[in-house]
């Protein structure tokens, strides 16, 4: 066993001792995470004398601060239960006060919603068919999403650490909380310098959120390091978008989709990720359009498809490299396109010049004509769309992948008209918007770059404080949690983000947590995140507070408060002023509402690429939903990006970017000879937090399944529903194999929204881009063994004969 | 009699479905029979394919669940709707739910009755599209008018299904795409093209 304060092996056996009765030698929760039985409470062990950590001053206190507590008892108090029905039970006879309008908590989509209100509480949902991008349609998270209101789990008073209480923590008054928060702060930003307490935030909050907390960490924590959860999801595509079209949004409004004359979905699983983006693609052939897929797996949408290529994990660039290839070859490009609005051609087509069909064919495991009929439909279409998400980011070279699609693009001239694009599908709520705040280690509001002068002058011009007051740029999400771990980092402050579940190499992550002085954690749940806190704040739900957020389209759409927050939680922002204002720093954040910092936000993006400055709430409502760029009151907002192929750099040119193929971080071999990809189920959303506690959605897909091709089931002899142990270099699971002929024999995927022993981020690796920083959530390399037991397959839509008869 | 009802129209295109059950999720909020889902959702070989498939009520036009009923307890409404069994008269015997070619009605021991499908009668009658039809993500179930089918969506819309000697004429319209003339014949194979046989081109590696 090794030390997971300095890294250094035990040198020796180490004692065990009972934790009760002696909490200053609570050695850890080390041996939670080893998960060694463990009976009733936690045991816990002390270094031996003589190692380096014993004496440590930082040891003792992070020790007596763990929480010794089971996971029994965790969940018991915290959850997750399961919420079934509206609140009083289904016919409770409620009546409905008012339906409010809003949109939906969970996806880029945002989805339109009325949410039904009685007794300030949410009771139901309602379709909201005036809402022009999903006209009522809502998928299964979107229809029970209102169930994680009136829940028992929620947080409703503040909480601090405390090991003698049951569940590891006890109720605290408001100034307690925030007095012991800002003593934290102040105590460590003096010993170890501002840069030492880090913030991590989440693009499922408000652009209003997004922007104070930004404001917060640059003016109120005075810290370079403040990142948010955005850096898992869309960072490689916005790091492509600007550096090829010189601006990070998806070049086109959802309504573009139906125009196209082909639609070219790469790692995009858009029927259980982006439901509602189905209809779009369904419109276009409803009008003739051809469906090119390409995923390692057959999605439900892939099953429909012209055109399906099979790729390996992280092969996409070799994939579309070739595309490019046999469009070249065959002439199917815009010379004129190319001439007149891009730079750089030649050097991106004697990049590929060698990427033929054979090549990528052994590169990608896909039947070469297969490449060449996708080239064929996307080069020789008058129109085309090509999506793509996480399947293509999630890689350490995300950026290349997106680029190499851009390249696609750019080479057919299918930029700037109707039915044309290269975009994005966004996956958080406000992945678009949430990123262009101010809200991201090296942004400032509007897009702005952290390191620019001009940038840097004009916020502070906005903030009225002085240009040197704003700090630098900081290090991303998974970088602040390696800084952690290094000891870098002593002290953080969260909101939004389980990186627990989220973040690859999760028992790397829970240990970082471990070792810091004082960790603050704002939400509504208490996380497997928030379980590692030192202070707990009851933050408030998506329906109980009114903001902004942008979607999917690059549309700024208007949520508003069907309730207030329940017990003595507060509204997000409420929390941040009042640790402003004890930090001495009030009369940054002098705001009575959120409209306030919307007025402020979209004044500080002006003249940025996003651009919010023409807008207002009530122009937000009246013309549902206002697309930026948005510079001037009267500006009618720009739905289409690059309109006549004036693109976004300075000189009006698309750039092409030469992309070489480079193999994943980790690549199989003998002893990990398995590809694994992970990504998500219909039912649920992200690490889980609010939907692993709504029942009819767990009811779904109640545990994470390992899906295998047969032929792989056959290599390690199992069938369906057996367990199987799947290992990589990092951590383990056991899961029962779901055997199924949609993925390739080469690979198994797993999906990530559980946390603990079900986390199937213990086996990912944490390789990051070089540019974008993402994680390489997509593709490693595991081992896939039978295990002890097998169980029946919990998933309803699967009846068999007998049980039909016996129904 | 609604107006909206004869003009509009419930229409299936089982080919588009992507399983996500966000029709399930929606009938179990329908305010006439809260907490439970009423439509069928059901995988068609998950170990081949993801191909899933939707199946609400039919409504025949000569009910086959009514026909069988020993109470006369499942009643036909002027618009073409058939209904749940009345509660007075269902004797929960459950001749309908094994008759039924579809497979639509469901018993529940609580309340000791057969409940299904209605097109959620609560709303069609007030002018609001059933649950199921409103949320749907890609439009594989669909509410509207015969213009706005022709002018939006592909496929031929078939009223009619062959099971065995027996013909069914229904009230709710099945999509179906490049198949000959007359009624949807179950016992026919399903065609597939190109790759579909093979996802991953392995027959050729």
């Amino acid at each position: 066993m090794t030390c997971r304060i300095c890294g250094e092996p035990f040198a020796t056996e180490m004692q065990v001792a009972d934790l009760e009765g002696d909490p200053a030698r609570v050695g850890l929760r080390l041996l939670r995470r080893q998960r060694q039985p463990l009976a009733g409470h936690l045991r816990v062990v002390s270094p031996p004398p003589g190692h380096p950590c014993s004496n440590r001053t930082s040891w003792r206190i992070r020790l007596i601060a763990k929480l010794p507590v089971t996971d029994e008892e965790l969940i018991e108090k915290y959850g997750p239960h399961l919420n079934q029905a509206p609140p009083g039970g289904w016919n409770a006879g409620l009546e409905v006060e008012r339906e409010v309008d809003t949109h939906c908590c969970f996806c880029g989509q945002q989805c339109g919603i009325k949410l039904k209100v009685a007794k300030n509480e949410v009771v139901g949902f309602e379709p909201r068919y005036d809402f022009p991008f999903n006209e009522g349609k809502l998928c299964p998270k979107g229809v029970k999403r209102y169930l994680q209101g009136s829940h028992p789990d929620r947080l409703l008073e503040p909480m601090e650490r405390d090991p003698n209480s049951p569940g590891g923590f006890r109720n605290i008054g408001w100034d307690e909380a925030l007095d012991r928060t800002v003593a934290e702060i102040r105590r460590i930003q003096d010993i170890y310098g501002k840069d030492s307490f880090a913030l991590l935030s989440g693009v499922s909050l408000t652009n209003e959120k997004s922007y104070l907390i930004g404001k917060f960490a640059r003016l109120a924590l005075q810290t370079a390091n403040l990142d948010y959860n955005g850096r898992l999801c869309m960072v490689s595509a916005g790091a492509g978008n600007k550096k090829a079209l010189g601006m990070d949004r998806a070049s086109n409004p959802w309504s573009d989709i139906p125009l196209a004359d082909v639609v070219f979905v790469a790692g995009a699983n858009v029927a259980e990720c982006a439901p509602i983006t189905t209809s779009y693609i369904w419109r276009a052939r409803d009008r003739g359009a051809k469906l090119i897929v390409a995923d390692p797996r057959v999605t439900p949408l892939a099953r429909t498809a012209d055109v399906f290529l099979g790729l390996k994990p992280g092969t996409d660039s070799a994939l579309m490299s070739s595309i490019l290839h046999v469009l070249i070859e065959n002439d199917w490009i815009d010379h004129s396109f190319i001439d007149d609005h891009t730079v750089g051609f030649a050097d991106s087509a004697a990049a590929v010049a060698d990427a033929t069909p054979q090549w990528a064919s052994e590169v990608c495991g896909v039947p070469a004509d297969r490449i060449i009929e996708a080239a064929r439909l996307w080069g020789t279409s008058a129109t085309g769309m090509l999506l793509h998400a996480r399947g293509i980011e999630h890689q350490s070279k995300g950026v290349e992948n997106v680029l190499s699609c851009i390249n696609l693009g750019l080479a057919t001239g299918k930029y700037g008209r109707p039915g044309c694009g290269v975009s994005t599908i966004t996956g958080q709520g406000n992945g678009q918007g949430g990123r262009e705040q101010g809200h991201k280690c090296d942004q400032l509001p509007g897009n702005r770059d952290v390191t620019n002068p001009e940038h840097r002058e004009y916020v502070a011009s906005v903030w009225g404080c002085d240009v040197d007051e704003i700090p630098g740029k900081g290090i991303t999400a998974e970088e602040i949690i390696e800084a952690i771990h290094a000891g870098e980092i002593k002290g953080l402050l969260s909101i939004c983000f389980n990186p627990v579940v989220s973040l690859p190499d999760s028992n790397f992550t829970a240990a970082a947590l471990d070792k810091l002085e004082y960790y603050g954690n704002i939400d509504f749940f208490l996380s497997e995140t928030a379980q590692h806190a030192d202070i707990v704040f009851p933050g408030s739900l998506h329906e109980e507070d009114e903001g902004t957020v942008t979607t999917v389209e690059g549309r700024c759409v208007k949520i508003n408060a069907a309730i207030d927050p329940p017990g003595n939680a507060k509204r997000d922002w409420e929390i941040f002023l009042e640790l402003a204002k004890r930090l001495g720093r009030g009369r940054y954040f002098d705001y009575t509402n959120t409209e306030q910092i919307f007025d402020e936000m979209k004044v500080a993006s002006h003249g940025g690429t996003a651009d919010y400055n023409g807008m207002t709430w009530k122009r937000i409502v009246d013309e549902q939903g206002i697309f930026w760029p948005c510079p001037e009151e009267g500006h009618p907002g720009t739905p289409r990006l690059y309109e006549g192929g004036q693109f976004a750099h300075p000189d009006g040119k698309a750039r092409f970017h030469p992309i070489s193929y480079r193999p994943p971080a980790e690549v199989v071999d003998d002893n990990y000879p398995v590809w694994l990809t992970t990504g998500r189920v219909i039912s649920q959303y992200l690490s889980g937090t609010q939907t692993r506690r709504i029942k009819p959605l767990v009811e779904q897909y109640p545990e994470p399944l390992c899906e295998m091709h047969p032929r792989m089931a056959d290599r390690v002899g199992v069938v369906d529903g057996d367990l199987v142990r799947v290992s990589s270099r990092r951590g383990e699971i056991v899961t029962p194999a779901r055997v199924v002929e949609s993925i390739r024999p080469d690979t198994v995927f797993i999906p990530y929204h559980w946390g603990g022993d079900k986390a199937a981020n213990q086996l990912t690796n944490r390789a990051l881009d070089p540019i974008s920083k993402i994680p390489e959530y997509k593709v490693c390399a595991v081992k896939v063994e039978k295990a002890e037991g097998h169980v029946e397959i919990r998933d309803r839509r699967v009846h068999t004969l007998q049980e039909q008869a016996h129904r | 009699m609604s107006a909206l009802i004869s003009d509009q129209m419930f229409v299936i295109d089982q080919s588009r479905c992507i399983g996500c059950e966000a029709c399930v999720q929606a009938c179990e909020e329908c305010g006439t029979h809260r907490g439970q889902s009423l439509i069928h959702l059901e995988y068609l070989d998950r170990g081949a394919n993801t191909q899933t498939a939707p199946m609400v009520c039919m409504h025949c036009e000569d009910p086959t669940c009514a026909e069988v009923c020993p109470a006369d307890a499942i009643k036909q409404n002027e618009d073409g709707v058939v209904q749940s069994a009345l509660k007075p008269r269902c004797i929960g015997c459950s001749n309908c739910v094994v008759a039924c070619p579809f497979g639509v009605p469901k018993y529940f021991a609580l309340p000791d009755q057969m409940m299904k499908c209605d097109m959620c009668y609560d709303r069609t009658s007030v002018g609001k599209a059933p649950m199921c039809a409103s949320v749907c993500p890609s439009e594989a179930l669909w509410f509207g008018t015969p213009a706005e089918f022709e002018e939006n969506r592909s496929g031929e819309l078939i009223f009619e299904f062959q099971f065995g000697r027996q013909l069914v004429p229904t009230k709710v319209a099945t999509v179906v795409h490049d198949t000959g003339p007359g009624p949807i014949d179950v016992m026919g194979g399903q065609p597939t093209a190109g790759w579909q046989d093979d996802p991953f081109g392995l027959e050729e590696s």
